[in-house]
């Protein structure tokens, strides 16, 4: 098997036997990131030498015998929001286009600690805000499935790395979906942890009571070891949780005997894509033929996440974005006639739209007048929706339904009609709102040959049942298959879809854009010419 | 002026916490560092960093609030003040505004007439300090020193329960003793660690409503907050007297000119968006904490008085000023501890301690002498190895220098000369080289003696004992 199709246990095993080295499997993926990126656009930064120097320590160690843990040597990808230190941290955007942190996120710190080795930095929506990858200032993510479709986001970039084996595993944040629906548009397995469950130090703060880092996988397995690996109380991190049942990889057993699985009708409804809907519900009826108890059931309230999801998370990300302001590190315009005027100019430079759009939202809602009408409020719909998961999980022991409404959109769709875009996180937002664990895996293909996304929630630090029925399910359905397979298809998928018309106007100039990416080619470090499409797509300087 | 008018005042005072380290990360609190060397990415507001609420905070300000009479809140947030500006490196101030960790308390003041009253708390909350913006005139350009960002703060907020200079200047005297006395801080004006904005408006006298306040920043000093009272309610009562409106602003006091001007209008009032800190876990005080915090207050200043006057028996004045002062109280207890003699111990804090704290600007807290070395130093006089003389000059060393007493008289050879010879030889000289003071004293001028003492003081400088010169002069005089 060539390594870049192993998972990381599975690649692990073979280097901690001798049969490959770590520094082997690094230069192996970093060729296929040479050969591949430029199609994908999945890293804003790889860090070449960095991750060959780390191979060789981690090799030396795994030979010592000081490491002998399912992850060491495996080569990873971190989301560009994830500070590593002396390499250039991002966010995706201009912002912080030459920002290099001086610490490291704790995450990647344990994720070191048990021997992987970070390759590089992932591509993302600009500060996690999106949930295509296309808000980027580096250019957007292309889905290794079809590229002419997103990946997903926010941490798209993460998702598609993995799906195009150009890193065996990697690191993303999850606010209201951005592990589990990217990974549902590129056929892997994410997870977002019970919120305070892996430490948030040095994750760069979009909505902080709803922001927790996951892994993105290529299975179960990988999923249960990397987040037993990045899991820890970090005393750095006030709302980081002492547990003790963090030893994830013992949950992989095939038992759903007598499980209890609810369905919500609410997660059914109008706006579900019928090929998504027969694969969740085939999903569940495997469960059901392992020895689950599956059964329908009314959730309430789900309307109601979405508006509070939004108001919560722009009102937390205006405050967490204020600190961009040209004095310290980041951009600064060069145009600064005074200090108001080089904060506005240097934050309407640096920031992209959608950015700016949930900043003054955000600003709105809690400003005086409207705080208690909106966020109070929005508070109050996150308390009961709290509510009425703690009642749902009085008679189940895990929820399952889709992770998103649809498989991966167009290139350039989503952007066009934002509203929608938002409502496309519908079931993956009220999990953060409750801060509860959910894991999403592949359940099948649509039409197009996309892959489906199927998402189980659980209660609170209840990730060992998920893992246990993800596991199940996964061995169940047997090998999902590769984006590499399906690459045959995508063009014949690309002409059917523009011959059909399928696409908006707006939309089609944001396919042309994408084409000028294409040759515009990236190798390893983003290109001045690249980033300024990036800022010039997402609206960048006004004037 | 034909009305007669009232002053109304409120305080916002804020008190800089004694901490080893800042609220939110593990920083040193340290003043005058170089800048920028006691800062991490906490404190410098990097991305990705996180706060973490210093427990020792939190201790000081349940114990300024149980000193204050407050009602502690057992369930307590901290909120996100948000307003941009250099020296506040997130552009938000971490701060408490929903529900602040004390509330309804009060302290009581005499008043100027001798009476008591009651000065309302509105509340209490923590926060952290911003950093220090420099502007450099001569490279015109201005730069940030976060040294002092996330330095932990108190802010004390009154009831606009005072109605004079004199009861303001009670009050923060008040919340001075209790700080100082439970060592949350120092509270020096001047330093900044200690911080007062007067909320004034007045009314004709027996009106029910208040008038329109304003707000007076940058008073360093007793004396400047005085002044600038002084100067307002003069400013506002010309205003309504004039048939003018007094408008609700933020003025800056210039104390040099004894003047204010505006520094920003109810108008320009910026729109704070509060929001409790998601970063941040809400504070739970437990009982547990509550009684060890209550059961560890120490004994404040009434009750040292009244202790004072039982168990040492001095006069009320030493006990005002000892007990002025934490630290001069300690000094007194633990010297006489060790010497045993509280009334010798109190002259020389009243005497050459006040004398030397004047001279060289030095407060009371700024001590640096220990007990043991006054106690010792009592002890060498008492003993007559040193004179009355010599250890004033030795005090004035230890004072600065924190010496030991014995060591020094030693090695600078200040002990007493006991030396019957060597005194017997000075007073020869002196009686020589004087022969008319002698005359005089032979004729019944006993003042005549005082001379020739100092004389042969001098001569040895100072360490003899007078009282052994004195008798060996009269006897070398009657000869």
């Amino acid at each position: 098997m060539r390594m870049t199709e192993m998972t990381a246990v599975e690649l692990s095993a073979a280097i901690r036997a001798g049969q490959v080295t770590a520094v082997e499997a690094v230069e192996e993926m970093l060729a296929g990131i040479e050969e591949r990126d430029a199609l994908y656009n999945c890293y804003v930064t790889v860090d070449r030498e960095g991750a060959l120097a780390q191979a060789q320590a981690v090799q030396a160690q795994i030979e010592a015998g000081e490491l002998t843990g399912p992850l060491a040597g495996v080569p990873v990808a971190v989301k560009d929001n994830l500070c590593t230190k002396g390499l250039r941290t991002t966010c995706a955007s201009r912002m912080l286009e030459n920002f290099v942190p001086t610490y490291t996120a704790e995450a990647v710190v344990n994720l070191r600690k048990a021997g992987a080795v970070i390759l590089g930095k992932t591509n993302m929506d600009e500060f996690a805000m999106g949930s295509t990858t296309e808000t980027s200032a580096y250019g957007v993510t292309r889905n290794p499935w079809n590229r002419e479709h997103v990946p997903g986001g926010s941490s798209g970039g993460s998702a598609a790395a993995v799906a195009a084996g150009e890193c065996i595993c990697a690191l993303g944040s999850d606010t209201g979906g951005s592990i589990r629906q990217p990974a549902a548009y590129c056929g892997m397995v994410g997870m977002k942890p019970t919120y305070g469950t892996v430490s948030r130090y040095g994750l760069i703060a979009y909505g902080s009571s709803l922001d927790q880092i996951g892994p993105l996988t290529k299975d179960v397995r990988d999923c249960a070891a990397v987040l037993e690996a990045i899991a820890s109380h970090d005393v750095k991190d006030s709302t980081s949780l002492q547990r003790q049942d963090t030893d994830f990889m013992a949950a992989l057993t095939e038992d759903v005997q007598g499980m209890r699985i609810g369905i919500p009708n609410d997660y059914l409804g109008e706006g579900l894509d019928e090929d998504v809907r027969a694969a969740v519900l085939k999903a569940a009826e495997e469960l059901a033929g392992r020895g689950a108890v599956v059964e329908r059931f009314d959730l309430s309230l789900v309307e109601y996440a979405i508006p509070a999801y939004y108001t919560i998370a722009a009102a937390e990300a205006s405050s967490n974005l204020e600190r961009f302001d040209g004095i310290k590190y980041g951009h600064r315009t060069t145009d600064d006639a005074g200090l108001h005027s080089m904060y506005r100019k240097s934050r309407s430079e640096g920031f992209g739209e959608e950015v700016k759009r949930r900043i003054m939202l955000g600003s709105f809602v809690l400003s005086s007048g409207y705080y208690d009408a909106y966020y109070l409020k929005a508070l109050r719909v996150k308390a009961l929706i709290k509510k009425a998961f703690d009642e749902a999980f009085a008679k189940y022991d895990v929820i399952l339904g889709p992770v998103a409404p649809t498989t991966a959109p167009r290139l350039g769709e989503s952007l066009a009609d934002p509203l929608k875009m938002y409502l496309g996180d519908i079931y993956t937002i009220a999990v953060n709102l409750a801060g509860l664990p959910a894991i999403s895996l592949p359940c099948g293909k649509d039409r197009k040959g996309l892959p489906i996304g199927l998402q189980l929630i659980g209660d609170c630090f209840q990730e060992k049942k998920l893992i246990r029925a993800a596991y199940t399910y996964e061995k169940n359905r047997g090998p999902f298959g590769t984006a590499g397979d399906a690459e045959h298809g995508t063009a014949a998928d690309e002409r059917t879809q523009a011959d059909a018309g399928s696409f908006r106007a707006s939309g089609e100039g944001q396919i042309s854009q994408c084409g000028m990416l294409r040759h515009g080619g990236k190798s390893g470090k983003p290109e001045s010419e690249q980033s300024t499409e990036g800022t010039d797509r997402t609206g960048g300087i006004p004037s | 002026m034909s009305k007669q008018y009232e002053t109304v005042i409120g305080l916002e005072v804020h008190v800089e916490l004694a901490t080893k380290t800042k609220i939110f990360c593990g920083c040193s609190t340290a003043f005058g560092a170089a800048p920028n060397t006691q800062t991490c990415p906490v404190c410098t507001g990097m991305p990705g960093s996180l706060p973490v609420l210093n427990r020792q905070v939190l201790e000081y300000a349940i114990a300024v609030g149980l000193a204050t009479n407050c009602d502690i809140t057992r369930y307590a947030k901290f909120d996100r003040k948000n307003y941009f500006y250099p020296d506040n490196p997130q552009n938000y101030q971490i701060s408490q505004l929903y529900l602040p960790i004390c509330r309804n308390g009060g302290v009581e003041i005499e008043t100027k007439e001798g009476g008591r009253k009651t000065v309302g708390i509105h509340e209490i909350h923590m926060e952290e300090d911003a950093g220090k913006l420099l502007h450099d005139a001569w490279e015109d350009c201005s730069l940030v020193d976060y040294n002092r960002s996330g330095v932990p703060l108190i802010e004390i907020v009154s009831e606009p329960d005072m109605r004079s200079a004199e009861e303001v200047i009670a009050y923060l005297e008040k919340l001075r003793l209790l700080i100082q006395y439970l060592g949350a801080s120092d509270c020096k004006l001047q330093e900044g660690s200690m911080r007062a904005d007067v909320n004034l408006s007045v009314r004709e006298a027996g009106a029910e409503q208040f008038g329109t306040r304003t707000e007076m920043k940058n008073l360093n000093s007793f004396k400047a907050i005085s002044r600038a009272i002084a100067g307002e309610t003069e400013r506002q009562i010309d205003l309504i007297e004039s048939g003018e409106k007094v408008v609700q602003e933020t003025r800056r006091w210039d104390d040099v000119k004894g003047e204010s001007y505006v520094m920003r209008s109810k108008e320009d009032a910026q729109d704070y968006r509060y929001f409790p800190d998601p970063d941040l876990v809400p504070v739970v005080v437990s009982d547990e904490m509550l009684q060890k915090i209550r059961a560890a207050q120490p004994e404040f200043r009434n009750e040292k008085m009244r202790r004072y006057r039982e168990e040492f028996g001095l006069p009320d004045y030493d006990i005002e000023i000892i007990t002025e002062s934490r630290h001069m109280a300690d000094l007194f207890e633990a010297a006489t501890a060790i010497c045993g003699q509280p009334k010798k111990v109190s002259n020389w804090l009243m005497g050459e301690t006040l004398r030397l704290m004047k001279e060289k600007e030095t407060d009371a807290q700024d001590l640096c002498f220990s007990p043991e070395h006054l106690a010792k130093l009592i002890r060498l006089t008492d003993e007559k190895v040193i004179t009355g003389a010599v250890a004033k000059e030795v005090f004035e060393v230890m004072f600065t220098e924190n010496i030991d007493p014995e060591q020094y008289a030693e090695e600078k050879g200040l002990k007493t000369v006991n030396d019957e010879g060597a005194l017997q030889k000075t007073v020869a000289e002196v009686i020589a080289a004087n022969p008319q003071s002698v005359e005089d004293y032979r004729n019944g001028k006993e003042k005549a003696i005082g001379f020739l003492v100092g004389q042969t003081m001098k001569a040895m400088k100072g360490k003899a004992d007078p009282a052994a010169v004195n008798r060996i002069l009269k006897e070398a005089c009657r000869k």
